[in-house]
């Protein structure tokens, strides 16, 4: 048993200025099995498979692979361990080739000459074990889907002969059919003996794909060893939380009768990602958009929003008919969006939370003369608006990169209630929000609709968009194939509407 | 516990609560501050000549026109732009404004002229960058080109000579002791530290250059503002080609050679980001300051431009280098 470990991590601590992000872990990784990392966002598990990684040195505590003591001083001394990461952004260079990302900083070369012809067909054979071989070797990697992109990384660990792959929140880019496809080509690894660190926030796939699971809080290993399929969900949910939670998902009031609506859209269109959308959102009710990644789900919201320019149709918000492509008359007419990417899309991560709740509405944060800002009344603003939302730390001069994933979402949601927002359009709310928070972010929505905001929700996690929305339609290759009220679905009914577009 | 000792002051003056109040950009110009002072004692125990008032005044004299050029700079670089072109567009307004017909309409025309040959010059590359969406190193690199092309032929090659006296004055006069170009450079600065920390504009800047994509999906308006950057930039190269008219007495299309760099230079040593979104005026003036300061001791020393050039060039890589500890420390 014990000659199978691959890596032994004991006592693993890193520290950084204020933060103690590991503070003692171990962790055991077995030769062709799967070792899945859970944990909520701050529990340490980025900061520990960059140790893995050697792109950390830890403070103290020991690494030792296949028995050896080992430092790994760089990214390159793991890599030539042996240890390949895959991490959430994939560090693919775009500009070049899939072949030439494969074999970068190991090329088969000559007197510095690359050997393309022999590189290439090495790169083919690779594709072609991962059960991807209509992948393009001379294809520009930046011209590639996030999925197969996301093959290519593997396919570089591959090439590179890994024994442990680390792959951090795979599934996060990757539509229903393509995580199943991940998983085949995880299990044929493994099958080879290839071990494997897992990490996911989802709980089902690490089921579905785990051998074993080790729960990290705090930068503690708080259980090791935990059977993936065997473990009941309350118990990791309530070791990684400290507390037993499901999802809550906010009871729906009752609906009395027809309100007027609030947004209208007809037969919106933008050519090559959807077509003839129609749909309206009442005030005080939510409306969620299911469908698989590329089904156009995120396209709408910002063509309703203006960020993109519709090829036709009308959207009418209050009344109003908004003009194309225009985010400002969007905004002026009281929409506020909340992005997929709230990092890059959203959020001025070095500045304070005042100031990036106060974006949005700074000409009403004046005195004296327009465009002279009343500092005091910016602060008081946006302290009143976070302290609604229970954004913590509660302190609005704090940076927002400091934030957990949950509290940066309610930053983004503070935004848009100091002005005159009657409809938020929601996009992935809850991506990257760690599993305790979710709840949280799940009752603020509800709480917002009971006070006459209207919301449309995009969500690429069915049960979410089933518990938290009032009406859902699905999205299926950019058309609208089904609406009914959320009660009326369940999620296999969904899944097979989004996969299959079986109506009736 | 290693922790406790790297949480340690690493500055004991002013106390612990001074400090820890203080936000790193105000720590950082606290460094400059350090900086300007060694080179002030370098500058003294090198030359006599140094702690002079004329010599100070001097160098604060020197620092005016590029001073002003860089208060531009700063706000284009912070919101995430770069303009290659202010050292062509100083020598266009001086030329502009100094042509005989201008100079013959009295010196209030030839301020207005340069002021607006200069806010112009700076519009035309906002629009091309913000509307004709092209890279503002691009199009301030073909401006810097053209505006000094089309200064060359204004002046037909030759140094236009300053005739109106009130011009020359300003670089003559002292209002309380005080040089009237240096309180310009104080007004400019003050007006545009004001623009940066107390208006929506200067948020917006910060936003922009910090994540134009999150301003826009805010409801910022990203071009306007855009341009905006460009036409103030080329305002201050207008009052700059004024002050230049005064200390010269001249308009010629060589005027403002490599202020560019010279700006670019003041402030990234002055601590802003060049990627933009974040940065302060006070830093970059201070970043001149050091850069005057010791072009000043190298004259008093009789060293060669030689090799002033290289310790510039050491200055910015020791300032970019000290800078990013700074950042990663905060």
């Amino acid at each position: 048993m014990d000659d199978d470990v691959l890596l032994r991590m004991r006592g693993i601590v890193k520290e950084f200025p204020g933060v103690r992000a590991l503070d003692g872990v171990d962790l055991d990784v077995t030769a062709g099995r799967v070792h899945c990392l859970l944990g909520q966002n701050g529990a340490g598990k980025s900061t520990l498979i960059k140790v893995l990684a050697g792109a950390h040195a830890p403070d103290t505590g020991t690494l030792s692979w296949q028995g050896e003591e080992v430092r790994f001083s760089s990214p390159s001394s793991a890599i030539h361990r042996g240890i390949a990461t895959i991490y959430q952004e994939l560090d693919l260079v775009p500009g070049l080739s899939v072949a030439d990302n494969l074999y970068l900083g190991h090329e088969n070369a000559s007197a510095g000459f690359v050997r393309r012809a022999a590189q290439g067909e090495a790169a083919q054979e690779v594709l072609k074990k991962l059960g991807h071989p209509e992948i393009p070797v001379s294809r520009e990697v930046g011209r590639l889907s996030a999925a197969q992109q996301q093959i290519v990384s593997l396919a570089r660990a591959l090439a590179r002969d890994a024994r442990l792959i680390v792959m951090d929140e795979p599934s996060a880019v990757l539509a229903h059919d393509e995580v199943a496809n991940l998983f085949r080509v995880i299990r044929d690894l493994v099958a080879e003996g290839v071990a494997v660190v897992y990490i996911s926030h989802r709980l089902e796939e690490i089921r579905q794909i785990g051998d074993e699971v080790t729960v990290l809080k705090d930068g503690r290993t708080l259980a090791s060893g935990l059977p993936a399929a065997g473990t009941p969900t309350q118990q990791l949910v309530s070791l990684m939380t400290g507390r037993p939670v499901e999802y809550l998902f906010p009871s729906r009031p009752r609906r009395t009768g027809s309100a007027k609506a609030l947004l209208d859209v007809e037969n919106l269109s933008l050519e090559g990602k959807f077509e003839s959308v129609s749909l309206s959102v009442a005030p005080g009710e939510i409306v969620g958009i299911a469908g698989l990644v590329g089904a156009g789900r995120s396209e709408v919201l910002e063509t309703i929003y203006g960020a993109r320019r519709r090829t036709s149709g009308a959207v009418t918000m209050g009344g109003r008919a908004l003009p194309a492509g225009s985010v400002r008359a969007a905004v002026r007419a009281g929409m506020g969006l909340a992005p997929e990417e709230r990092k890059s899309q959203a959020l001025l991560l070095g500045e304070p939370i005042v100031r990036n709740v106060s974006l949005a509405s700074l000409p009403r944060m004046t005195k004296v003369v327009p465009g002279w800002l009343d500092r005091r009344r910016e602060k008081a603003t946006a302290q009143e608006a976070t302290g609604e939302l229970e954004v913590r730390p509660g302190d609005v001069t704090r940076t927002v990169r400091t934030l957990s994933g949950g509290n940066q979402q309610k930053v983004v949601l503070a935004r848009w209630l100091l002005g005159d927002t009657r409809l938020l359009l929601l996009d992935e709310p809850t991506r990257g929000v760690d599993v305790g928070a979710r709840s949280e972010i799940y009752a603020v929505i509800r709480r917002l609709a009971d006070q006459g905001m209207g919301v449309l929700l995009v969500s690429s996690e069915v049960p979410e968009v089933l518990g938290l929305a009032d009406r859902v339609l699905v999205m299926r290759e950019g058309r609208v194939v089904h609406t009914a009220p959320a009660g009326e679905l369940d999620e296999h009914r969904v899944l097979d509407l989004v996969m299959e577009g079986i109506v009736g | 516990m290693s922790v406790e000792q790297s949480a340690a002051p690493t500055v004991t003056t002013g106390g612990p609560t001074v400090l820890a109040r203080m936000r790193g950009t105000e720590i950082r110009n606290l460094g400059l501050v350090a900086v300007l002072a060694v080179l002030v004692v370098i500058g003294a125990i090198t030359s006599e000549n140094f702690l002079t008032g004329d010599n100070l005044e001097n160098i604060l004299v020197s620092s005016s026109v590029i001073g002003v050029v860089t208060v531009g700079a700063t706000f284009v670089i912070i919101g995430g732009g770069i303009d290659l072109s202010v050292g062509a567009i100083v020598a266009l307004a001086s030329v502009w404004a100094t042509t005989l017909a201008t100079q013959s309409y009295g010196p209030g025309m030839m301020v207005l002229c340069a002021i607006l040959v200069g806010a112009g010059a700076g519009l035309v590359n906002g629009l091309l960058i913000s509307y004709g969406r092209m890279v503002p190193f691009i199009v301030t690199l073909a401006m810097l080109v053209s505006a000094r092309g089309l200064a060359a032929r204004l002046a037909d090659n030759r140094t236009q000579i300053v005739t109106q006296q009130p011009i020359k004055d300003l670089a003559t006069t002292d209002v309380l002791g005080i040089p009237l170009l240096v309180l310009l450079l104080a007004a400019v600065a003050a007006v545009g530290w004001v623009l940066l920390n107390r208006t929506t504009f200067g948020r917006r800047v910060f936003a922009i250059g910090g994540n134009a994509e999150a301003a826009r999906l805010a409801g910022i308006d990203v071009r306007r503002n855009t341009a905006l950057l460009y036409v103030l930039s080329g305002t201050c190269c207008g009052i700059a080609a004024i002050m230049l008219l005064a200390r010269t007495t001249t308009g010629s299309s060589t005027h403002g050679n490599l202020y560019e760099l010279d700006a670019i230079a003041a402030v990234i040593i002055g601590g802003t980001l060049l990627s933009g979104g974040r940065g302060t005026l006070i830093g970059s003036v201070l970043g001149v300051l050091v850069f005057t300061t010791i072009t000043n001791i190298f004259i008093l020393n009789n060293l060669a431009t030689e090799t002033q050039n290289i310790a510039k060039g050491l200055i910015i890589v020791a300032a970019v280098l000290l800078q990013r500890r700074a950042n990663r420390e905060s």
